[in-house]
């Protein structure tokens, strides 16, 4: 079984804004269902141009339910300008969080809200040039590089959890890894999307949790997060680590790195003693 | 709030019988069976008793019986073997909707170099004997078919095919874990070689399982160690597990009535009324050649996970073969073997009854699940209420007429 959040359970048991706006402004429809979830969303402005309405019709599993009903309530009240610069990472997190196998329904979610954004705008959805990557799934090269890029997704089996590229025959697993080794060799640093300090204090969590706890422990060391100040990463070192000459360089060369490298290239990593 | 589990294909609750004969061995008779001294020898016996119930249901020989810790070792034990044995040939025969166990497995060896046949079903689920047949080659060495589907419980004729097999010196092996208890099997009158089951599918415990091996069978065995099993198992013997599975062999070869007559009634049951009140829904699989225990209905236009998850509210157990549940992000492999469409493979939903449930919860799922589909439905982009229901009834007065 899924470990779901509470708020998750809630928002699949009680979906909020289920249904069609009637003469929308926007109105939008992602995913197949060959590809296991679709979303219908449609919305309506107010006199001020803000999202007064928000509704949607969504095929798939509790998570994308779920996702779809976080999705109208976050966007009611916003511009539309403000709506696109909601993330999937942000649905995510309204939710508190996802597993990583369900990521892309946050993904979908925020591709229906932009593409009936367009469809009120007038805009093409698609770009011109975009080519198909995962045929089983039809998961566009531009789809797979934004999420790449948004997500700071490394590996194959991520941008599978995220967009579902690669989740078929599996085919396009070379394309997919060239296409991240490109991005990741990109010259000049990858933008990536200003964070909440609630999502600062999450990544360093999770960044120490993946990457860097299970290396310590290798060594029969260990590290705990005390507190986050600003940019400043408060730690404590446990086991090998605290009795360690060389802990301050292994907390210099690899903890702040790790943590600079994947969450935000501003931190600062002390050590405090508690 | 009340469980009402209908995922016995998933596994089975201990029968209280078998329970209250395992734990002595757990308590009191902790001897090693092989040991000298007669407190291990009385395990000893206790482990032959057991070996002669488990015989009995499937009709072999007691010294056919080979303990194993589950029906995925007894599957790869048996297949290994077979290859072991017959080091000349590179070739296997199975099909495309074999558990995990055996396809995993065969996918695995087609990496070592062995060549592997997977044969395809019909969108019954059925098996063309004639292709089978046209499988075979003289490098085949060995044969893998399930007796049972897990998921649609649909049969395949392993007998038949066994015997064409037998004919060409090519042994044949069945996984037959959800058939043990659920239909008759007589080891004497059939060619297969081997055949594993499963204790935790008949109401023994998780954890042991079994690999009947006919006798004058070459065997090479899977676990190499100590003497166990004549050699053809390694291991300390799981003895209150084996005590517990003999009982559960006993009791299943006495309730095989109630399954075939009671429970399919239940399921019957179960089934009709669901497609009488639920638009286009319906069973995936030949309901003929069929487990009396089992049925797969598909719920068009919505999605399993959201389907087992608004059971779950209601404590109903059950399973699915959508992508969601699975952990893939494709639905199930029997059901795209058979070509189900993808609007309905998607929302499928497996009820698996034992000879535990009753016809009171049988009657508690037929009146909460249509309020479920339609709650899900509703919020289907793809589902039109008006349009839709129209077309069934339109459908439903012509056949009528």
């Amino acid at each position: 079984m899924w470990e779901y959040t509470d708020k998750l359970k809630d928002h699949f048991l009680n979906p909020r804004n289920v249904g069609e706006v009637e003469n929308p402004d926007g109105v939008a429809e992602v995913g197949s269902i060959a590809c296991g979830d679709a979303l219908k969303f449609s919305f309506k402005l107010d006199e001020n141009r803000r999202i007064k309405e928000a509704r949607f019709k969504t095929f798939g599993c509790a998570s994308a339910i779920a996702t779809s009903s976080a999705l109208t309530e976050m966007v009611k009240g916003m511009t539309l300008d403000e709506a696109l610069k909601v993330s999937n990472q942000d649905i995510a997190s309204f939710l508190g969080g996802l597993p990583q196998e369900k990521m892309h329904c946050s993904v979908m979610g925020k591709e229906a809200l932009e593409a009936a954004i367009a469809n009120y705008r007038g805009m093409p959805v698609k770009e011109p040039g975009e080519q198909i990557i995962c045929e089983c799934f039809g998961v566009t090269d531009r789809e797979i590089e934004r999420a790449v890029r948004e997500n700071n997704l490394k590996t194959v089996e991520e941008v599978t959890n995220y967009t579902k590229a690669g989740g078929g025959c599996g085919n396009c697993h070379e394309a997919i890894q060239r296409i991240i080794e490109r991005l990741l060799s990109e010259t000049g640093p990858v933008t990536r999307p200003k964070l909440s300090n609630i999502q600062k204090i999450r990544m360093i969590e999770e960044t120490i949790e993946r990457e860097i706890r299970p290396s310590l422990k290798h060594d029969g060391g260990d590290i705990e997060l005390i507190d986050v100040i600003g940019n400043r990463v408060l730690v404590a070192t446990r086991g090998a680590c605290a009795a360690c000459k060389a802990s301050d360089i292994t907390l210099k060369h690899f903890v702040e790195a790790k943590l600079r490298d994947l969450v935000l290239p501003d931190l600062a990593v002390e050590e405090v003693t508690s | 709030m009340k469980t009402i589990y209908l995922d016995n294909n998933a596994t089975t609750q201990v029968a209280m019988e078998v329970l209250e004969t395992m734990l002595p061995y757990f308590r009191d008779f902790y001897g090693n069976p092989s040991s000298m001294h007669s407190f291990g020898g009385q395990v000893g016996r206790k482990i032959r008793e057991a070996r002669e119930q488990t015989a009995a249901l499937i009709g072999a020989e007691p010294d056919e019986i080979v303990f194993t810790s589950c029906g995925t070792e007894s599957d790869n034990a048996a297949i290994r073997s077979a290859l072991v044995t017959l080091p000349d040939k590179r070739h296997i025969v199975t099909s495309r909707v074999e558990h995990p166990a055996v396809k995993a497995l065969g996918t695995d060896l087609t990496r070592q170099g062995y060549r592997v046949t997977e044969l395809p079903v019909d969108k019954e689920g059925r098996l063309d004997l004639d292709q089978y047949e046209k499988s075979l080659t003289p490098d085949t060495a060995v044969v893998s078919l399930m007796w049972a589907n897990n998921e649609t419980g649909i049969l395949f004729p392993v007998e038949k095919a066994a015997e064409i097999a037998n004919e060409r010196g090519i042994l044949f092996h069945t996984d037959a874990v959800q058939a043990v208890g659920k239909i008759p099997i007589s080891m004497k009158a059939n060619a297969i070689d081997m055949l594993s089951l499963s204790g935790h599918k008949l109401h023994a415990p998780k954890g042991i399982g079994v690999l009947y091996v006919r006798r004058g069978t070459k065997y090479a065995p899977f676990l190499i160690g100590g003497h166990q099993e004549k050699g053809r198992r390694g291991g300390t013997e799981n003895t209150s597990s084996i005590v517990g599975l003999g009982k559960a062999c006993e009791l299943a070869a006495q309730n095989m009535e109630m399954e075939n007559t009671i429970v399919k009634k239940l399921r019957d049951k179960l089934e009709r009324k669901l497609l009488d009140r639920i638009p286009k829904s319906r069973v995936n699989g030949d309901r003929f050649s069929r487990l009396p225990n089992t049925t797969n209905i598909s719920f068009e236009f919505v999605e399993g996970e959201g389907i087992l998850l608004l059971m779950d509210q209601y404590g109903i157990c059950a399973s699915s073969g959508s992508a969601c549940t699975s952990g893939s992000l494709q639905p199930s492999h029997v059901l795209r073997a058979m070509g189900v469409p993808f609007t309905m493979a998607h929302g499928s939903i497996r009820f698996s009854l034992s000879i535990h449930n009753t016809e009171a919860e049988i009657d508690f799922v037929i009146e909460k699940l249509p309020s479920i589909i339609e709650r899900l439905r509703s919020m289907s982009p793809y589902w039109h209420s008006d349009r839709q229901a129209c077309t069934v009834e339109q459908k439903e007065t012509v056949s009528h007429g």
